[in-house]
Order: structure tokens, then sequence, then C-alpha cells
């Protein structure tokens, strides 16, 4: 992260911490490209297998193994690269000199001064632009199990096991500049990125399976001052535990300065449970990684042909399908409706419900309500949500009755929603049966109907939930909501 | 039974066209290996039975007149520092102390598939680091001449084993010298090609953007037949050139009528007169021979050694560091990870090892990469371009191999730099990632062989073998 002393990017007032602290962060976010093999081997890149099935001499750094470099996987770091704005230049790797137990070479191949792609951006749905300082190729290690001890450390337990599967699996480390001002930003940039890696198909880029790991390198410091010293926060596994990773070590950090004391440059462990950062290690102690070109690969130069056809076949990202699906359905790209079905990669489906002749609006509030862990591609088909919404539309079924529908098609995986409807006893009822029974609520309770007169909108509800009681469910709110608004007007 | 022959393609022509057996041919080496090895020490290990059993399946192939390759029954020796699958693997070093590659090494495969029989794992110095086989965890290898005096290193077993007739032909590998060097003195042809020509997968890496595999030979033919064999485009090597083999045999007997032959008048000082005075020989043979001598200057030679031995033990720091005893070879337990890797590595490498992983982690480390590491690529830089005004004036360069003949054991090893200085010659061909090969000519002090060294520049290595085989031809002739 470079440590730039005086930044054009200010905190406006509200993003402002107490006391005048400007909160400074940059991410670096490590993800797993979904490649069919391993970065510089043949073995699958599969999560989940046996542990050590998925290896090779070149896995375990046998001696005399070579890396013979992944196309696919230099293509699908050249996606993200486009995605985000970089320079695709040309590049060598790296070694990456450290031991440990589930580091196979010990070194890591990587990339150091000459990475793949620099200087990109992200503009986040609420409009604020993140540089990004560099996207590199890079190879996974192992996985050390540490068996026995307090903390699960290597240090303390009485022995270690190592899964292998993993290492040399194709990393991307994308690297933020600290242009990041909140902790709320920096979840937005996670998600973001998160839609973008998915809809890429670069990544599959779930938290909780490590295959997208973020790091928060978090300082504070005075607007008009030099930035503070920062610290890095690793162990962070889901983006609510980022925010509050953030916001916990932002307060720290004043707290320190506050009572005039300073802040060492260190690696922090982020602990969910406690809901506080540990130090993990001080700058002092680390590594010296004497990082030198890799005599193994030759220097990796993509054509311009193949760039521009990388380009040419990415598809649509989440800020142009924000903005489609905002012509489509008239709500505005940052509404929540709007980013929720865009982040999970929806919106080719609320798409094809329009398609279908499905009305627009109830689509989008159909998925984003009922479709949370559907995925992309929900097995409900568009057609089938494409009617209720019609039926919605139309005033056949209230919203209540479409909701109850709706449920039905989900758990099902699609249905006719008409023989649903009609299987349930749905049926549109006339508006005089429902202005009878508004009278009958007013009649049996007068007190709610003289507040609600009175102008208590809040009152409205006693009287709409008899209505709906005695209607099973079958009274459509907004009818009922109408009738009681000419009754008092 | 029939004479064996004493070439490696006099072998494979006498037993496609039925006068021997391989297995007689095998027998016959095996004999000569029981007679001699106790004195010379020339192999970590004698793979005797496998390689009866090949040959039996050779001779049942051709039995059955199935389809047999062109090294057919050729006894072959092989460094212990390529990877032979189910077989010992050392590099002579007690860290790897018995383990068994689950691969075999690009090479190792296709000199199976020509029909080449292995006989054994060659001695070397330890990781390939050393002149003299001397560095060997195993005991040192004796030159089969003077067996007073050291084979020449890394490879020195590999030289030894030609040397001594207990392969006709044999692998070595070469990154500052080692196979040229043990080869003049043994006495034998040692050949490192053009850095990519042959695949580096499944050798144990040294410095790897400067180790290059090759052979030895008793002729030069038979350097180019192995070499032709090993060489061409491996998918599993990605510096490996991107084309097929040469041919390369041919050219042994071309002549050199109208080649331009490279005299370097400012090579660096040191060469004992008797090989001074083979050079100037080979010079006149060459010229006699109908070639043109052109006088050309490499000013930068002189700092080779310099940056050789930085770029070489930075390479190895990196490279050796997978020694750990975690999932392979030599452990020695310890309270905790790191002190274990410490105990491991403590008794696991020798001296010489451990002096170039610490020269070579010094040169990388922050704050001296600049002036050290950074600094010797470019002097390597400055080399390649002093070759490359050179090669516009000639097509290949002759130099003295080593500056010395073989010397008596002891004689070096304690004075790092005096053995350092062995490699003055051949280590500039490295630096610039070009074939270079070795042709014994005569003989220097102690009537101990000298070799005489032909440069080329890359994929240089037809008009190499012109020249190799024409002082191949005055050699014999003054001999």
């Amino acid at each position: 992260m470079t440590q730039d002393p005086l930044s054009s990017i200010i905190a406006t007032d509200e993003q402002m911490l107490e006391g005048g602290w400007e909160l400074i962060v940059g991410l670096e976010v490590h993800v797993e490209l979904a490649t069919k093999t391993k970065l510089f081997s043949g073995s699958p890149n599969r999560f989940g297998d046996e542990p050590n099935t998925n290896i090779d001499p070149v896995t375990l750094g046998l001696p005399g193994a070579l890396p013979v470099l992944n196309k696919q996987a230099v293509e699908l770091a050249m996606r993200i690269g486009i995605a985000l704005n970089c320079d695709i230049q040309p590049c060598i790797f790296h070694r990456k000199n450290y031991f440990y137990p589930d580091m196979p070479k010990a070194y890591q191949i990587s990339q150091y001064d000459i990475p793949l792609n620099i200087d990109g951006f992200l503009v986040l749905p609420s409009g604020t632009r993140v540089g990004v300082e560099r996207a590199h190729l890079e190879e996974d290690t192992g996985k050390s199990t540490h068996v026995g001890g307090a903390t699960g450390r290597i240090h303390g337990s009485d022995y270690s096991l190592i899964d292998f599967n993993r290492a040399g699996v194709p990393l991307v480390e994308i690297v933020s500049r600290p242009d990041i001002r909140t902790s709320e930003h920096a979840k937005e940039y996670v998600a973001e990125l998160r839609a973008i890696l998915e809809v890429i198909g670069a990544s599959d880029a779930k938290m909780e399976e490590g295959s997208m790991r973020v790091d928060a390198n978090v300082s504070v410091h005075k607007p008009g001052t030099l930035f503070g010293t920062r610290c890095e926060i690793k162990n962070v596994n889901s983006i609510r535990a980022l925010g509050r990773a953030i916001d916990y070590e932002a307060r720290r950090q004043i707290d320190v300065l506050d009572s005039g004391g300073s802040i060492r440059q260190e690696t922090r462990h982020w602990d969910d449970a406690e809901g506080r950062t540990h130090t993990l290690r001080v700058k002092e102690d680390a590594d010296d990684y004497r990082y030198f070109p890799e005599p193994d690969l030759v220097p990796l130069a993509p054509s311009a042909e193949w760039v521009q056809a990388v380009r040419d076949n990415l598809p649509m990202l989440p800020a142009a399908r924000r903005t489609a699906l905002s012509v489509l359905t008239g709500y505005d790209t940052q509404s929540e409706a709007v980013i929720v079905v865009v982040e999970r990669g929806q919106h080719d489906y609320v798409q094809a419900v329009v398609d279908a002749g499905g009305d627009a609006v109830r689509a989008l509030i159909y998925v984003q309500q009922g479709f949370a862990d559907a995925g992309p591609v929900p097995a409900v088909p568009a057609a089938d949500l494409a009617k209720l919404t019609v039926l919605e539309r139309d005033a056949k079924l209230s919203a209540t009755q479409a909701k109850t529908v709706l449920a039905e098609l989900v758990e099902h995986g699609g249905g006719d929603a008409a023989a649903i409807a009609a299987a349930k006893g749905f049926e549109a009822m006339d508006t005089s049966t429902v202005e009878a029974m508004v009278d009958e609520a007013i009649a049996a309770d007068p007190g709610a109907w003289a507040k609600y007169m009175a102008g208590d909108e809040k009152a409205s509800g006693a009287i709409v939930g008899r209505v709906m009681k005695a209607s099973q469910g079958k009274a459509d709110g907004k009818i009922v909501t109408a009738i009681m608004q000419s009754r008092r007007s | 039974m029939a004479t064996i022959p004493k070439t490696a393609s006099g072998i494979a022509a006498a037993i496609t066209s039925k006068q021997i057996t391989a297995r007689e041919v095998i027998d016959s080496y095996l004999a000569q290996i029981s007679a001699r090895e106790t004195d010379i020490h020339a192999f970590n290990l004698v793979t005797a039975d496998a390689a009866r059993a090949h040959a039996d399946a050779i001779d049942a192939d051709i039995a059955a007149g199935r389809p047999i390759g062109p090294l057919a029954g050729v006894p072959i020796a092989i460094k212990d520092n390529l990877c032979t699958h189910g077989i010992e693997t050392t590099c002579s070093s007690k860290i790897l102390e018995g383990w068994k590659p689950p691969y075999d090494a690009t090479v190792v495969s296709r000199l199976r598939d020509a029909g080449a029989i292995m006989v054994g794992k060659t001695n070397l110095d330890e990781f390939a680091m050393g002149s003299s086989t001397e560095n060997s965890a195993f005991g040192p290898t004796r030159n089969p001449l003077d067996t007073s005096r050291v084979p020449g290193g890394s490879s020195g077993g590999s030289a030894a084993a030609v040397a001594a007739g207990f392969a006709p032909v044999s692998l070595g590998s070469d990154t500052g010298g080692s196979i040229r060097q043990p080869a003049a003195l043994c006495g034998v042809v040692g050949v490192k090609p053009t850095y990519g020509l042959v695949s580096r997968y499944g050798l144990c890496a040294y410095a790897s953007s400067l180790d290059q595999i090759g052979p030895f030979a008793t002729t030069v033919a038979d350097a180019a037949l192995i070499t032709e064999v090993i060489a061409g485009h491996d998918a599993m090597d990605s510096t490996s050139i991107p084309q097929p083999a040469p041919a390369l045999v041919a050219s042994v007997s071309q002549g050199v009528v109208g080649m331009r032959i490279g005299r370097v008048t400012d090579l660096p000082a040191g060469a004992e007169p008797e090989v001074i005075a083979r050079l100037n020989e080979a010079f006149a043979a060459l010229e006699a021979a109908g070639a043109t001598i052109v006088d050309v200057t490499l000013p930068s030679l002189s700092y080779a050694l310099t940056a050789y031995y930085l770029i070489a033990p930075a390479e190895a720091s990196s490279n050796l560091a997978r020694y750990d005893g975690v999932r392979y070879g030599l452990r020695v337990n310890a309270v905790d990870t790191n002190s274990m890797y410490g105990a491991t590595r403590a008794a696991g490498f020798g001296d010489e090892v451990k002096r170039r992983i610490m020269l070579g982690t010094y040169a990388l480390s922050a704050g001296y990469y600049d002036a050290y590491y950074g600094k010797a690529l470019k002097v390597r830089r400055l080399i390649a371009e002093d070759f490359e005004r050179a090669y516009a004036q000639v097509d290949v360069i002759l130099t003295p191999t080593s500056p010395v003949v073989a010397f008596p054991f002891g004689d070096k090893v304690d004075d790092p730099m005096a053995m350092y200085l062995c490699d003055i010659y051949t280590i500039p061909t490295n630096l610039a990632g070009h074939p270079a090969m070795s042709v014994p000519f005569g003989t220097g002090a102690h009537g101990m062989p000298v070799g005489i060294q032909v440069l080329a520049p890359a994929l240089g290595e037809a008009p190499m073998f012109r020249v190799g085989g024409a002082l191949e031809n005055a050699a014999g002739g003054s001999k």
C-alpha cells in the first residue's frame, strides 16, 4: 500500500470519526481463480477433495520439478484486470523466499515489481471511486491444521497436518490504493469486487471457504497531516467481520493516540468471537523475502490480440447491470433491490421474467425477497414467475396471496401460479365484499377507527388486520387501505 | 563372441544388426565396473540387475522384430542429480539419501525410449557444487588415468565412468563447467548444449538459469548422437526452446574449411604453460585443416567468475531451501519446526553447499541485492554483449577448458578461491547461455590430458561439432 503523505481523497464531514480523526483503509484481496488445474501443474484445482490427492511433483516441490504457467489462469487474471480498469502489461514472476511447512518449495512464485495488471480503479455502487494499485498472479500455499494446544496455531500444538491440495492453486492478489475512508465503503468495495469476480467467472469468491481472503491495512490521521502508521488486519472471514474489524481497529488506534501513545506497524489477527484484534507479529520480525526473478519461467507478455479477445468476451459488469435493471424497472441504481439482485447475479433472471411477459417491478421485488438463496439461475422457470406477477398486477391476487403462491413456486421449483392460487381457494374478491368486511371491522373496533379518522395512520393496522383475518388473507391490502381512505375523506 | 565396439554408435549398430546381443554388451561393461569400481568410485549406485533385465528385453524386442531405438542396448551412466523413477537419487548429499523420485527426468525417459540402458547413478560434488568431486557426501571419485588425482567436477563420476570404460557414454550437468572441466581432466569429450536445448525437467536444480544437461563420450560423434537424442522441446520445462532437436552427427565429419575460429587475445591468465601450448597447437591444426584464425577480445570475461559466484549461489540458496525435512529425505527431529529445519540442514548439507547457501542468501538480502545480485546480472549482460560482438567476426571461439590438468586430492579443497578458478574459462558460456564442448587434445603436466574448449553462439551446436570433429582428428594424428 502506497504511503501517500497527503491524499487528495478526504473524508466528508459525515465520514469523519469523532475527534477529527480520518480513517484510511487499503484492502488486499486474494482470490482463488476458478481454473480447472493449478497455476503451474496439471493437478486439479478443486476444493473439498480428500487431503493430498490433487498433488504431483510440481505441487510438492520435488527436486527437479519445474513450473509451467497455466494459460487459463492468465486469462482469468486478465479478465480481472480489465474489469478493474487496469493496464495489462508484459510482466515477470519472482520468487518470494520464506520457510513454512505448507510452502513446499520454501518459496512462493509470485509477481513483484512488474505485475500483470496495474493502475486500475473500481467505482462502487454509492459512487465512490477506489484506486486499484495492482492485481497480480501468484500460487497459493498448502493448508496447515495444527492439532493440540490452545490457540490452534503452530506454536504450542502437538503436531501439524498439511494438505497440499491447495498448494499451487492460482491466486490473484488485488491491492487497492488507500482510498477507503469508512468501514461501510470497505464492505461495499468487497461486495462489489465479489460480484464482479462472479460475473466474469474468475472465482466463486466465497469468503467462508477461503476462495476470497481479505486483509485490511488500517490507519488513522488528522486530515492535512501525514498518514498514520498502519496495521494489517488478517483473518477477516466475512464482509460483516470486515466492517467490525475496521471499526474496532480504528477505535483502538485512536484510543492509543489520544492517550499520547504511538502505533506500532504490525500484523494483527481479527478474533470475530471476541470482537477485537490481537498482535500477530511486529514489523521487526518480518521476513526478508529475498525476491528475485523466477529463473524457471519466461516473461509473460500477452499479445494485444489476446488482451482484446478477453476484453471483447467480458460479460456485462455489475455497474452496467444495475443501470440496465434500473432502466427496466424504474428503480434507482443505488436502490437496495437493484444492488442486491445484481450482487446475486440474478439480473438476467429478472430480465427473463419480463421477457416472458412479466411485470418488471414485481419481478424485481419477488426475486429480491423470494430468491435470496437461489443463486444466479433460480429453479423456478421465468415464465412461471411471470404469470404470478401478472396475476397480482391485474388484481387477480392480493399481495399477500401472491406471496403465498411465490413461496409455493420456490418450494416446488416452479408451477402454474393460477392453478396454485385456485387450489388454495384464492380468488379475487369483488370490491363490494371487501367494503362490507371493512365496515364490519370498523364496527368491531370503533376506538381504532376514531384514532384513524383523527389522522393516526398507525391505527389503520388494527382495521386492516381484522379484514385480513375475516377474508383469510384473500383481501388485497391495498384495496382495503383505499376503501378506508375513501371512508375518511 | 564378437568384439564389443567401444562407441555408442558402434554398439547400437552391432546390436541392431544382431552381431552381438545387448546382454553381451551389458555383461561386458558390468564386468569392467566390477573390476575397477572399487578403485574409482564413479558410482553412487550400480543398477546391474535392472540393466541386465533391460538388455534382455531389448534382445527380445530384436528377436521378435519389434522396433528398437537408435541407442538400442547402449549402456549409459547417469549423474545422480537426475531423477530416476523408483531409483535412489541423492545429488551425493546426505539430505536426499534414500529418496526415490516418483518420476523420471525428461532426458532419462528420452534415453530409455531410444533404447539406452542405464548402468548406474554417478557420483558428483554435492548438489553439483565443486570442481573435483571431493565435495560428495559419499567420498570422492578417483581419476581413472591416475587414481591419486581428482577427476574434476562436479560431474566427476560421469567423466570417470566413461574414461574407465564403465559405459561408452554418460550424462552430466553443467552450471559453470561441470561437464567440460571433468571431461578435460579425464581425457574424454564433454558437451554443454545451448541453455534450453535440453529439458531440465527432473534435474535437481543447483542454479536454474545456468544449469544444462549434456553428454560425456569417448568420441565427438557419440557426444553429438546423445545430444540429438536428449535435445528438443519439452512442455514440462518453460525455458525449453520450442523447436525440435537439431541433426548434429553429420556435422562432426564436415571439416572446417572456410570456418573462422576466434582466438581471445585478452583471455584471463593463469593457465599452465603446457595447456597454452596445446591450445596453440589446436589453432595450428585447425588452420592447417582450412580454417581462418581471427583475434577477438572479450573484455568483460575477467568479471565472469565474480558474477557467477553471486548468481549461482543466489539461485542455489532458493533452490535448496526446499530441503527442510518436511516432505522427503533426511529429517533430524528437534523441539519445534524452526529448530527441525536448522538441525536437518546442518546435518544434511556439506560445507561447500552451506558456503554457497550463505553467499547467495546474503547476495539477495534487502539492502544488498542491488550491490551484489543486481550488479552480477549487469555483468552477465555485458558478457553476452561481448560474445555477440565476437560472434559477428567468428563462427566459434577456442580456449582451454581448464587452466590446469587433473590435480592431486586435497590440493585445492581447503582453498575455495583456488578451486573456483578451475572454472574460469568455462563459466562465461553458462552466463551467456551458449553451447560449448571440451575435446581431449594431447597431454600436459604429469602426462595428464588437456582439453580444448570450443565455444559457439546460441544454437551453434552444428559449427561447434564441426570444429570438435576436426580437433579430434588432429589430436588422434598427433597422439
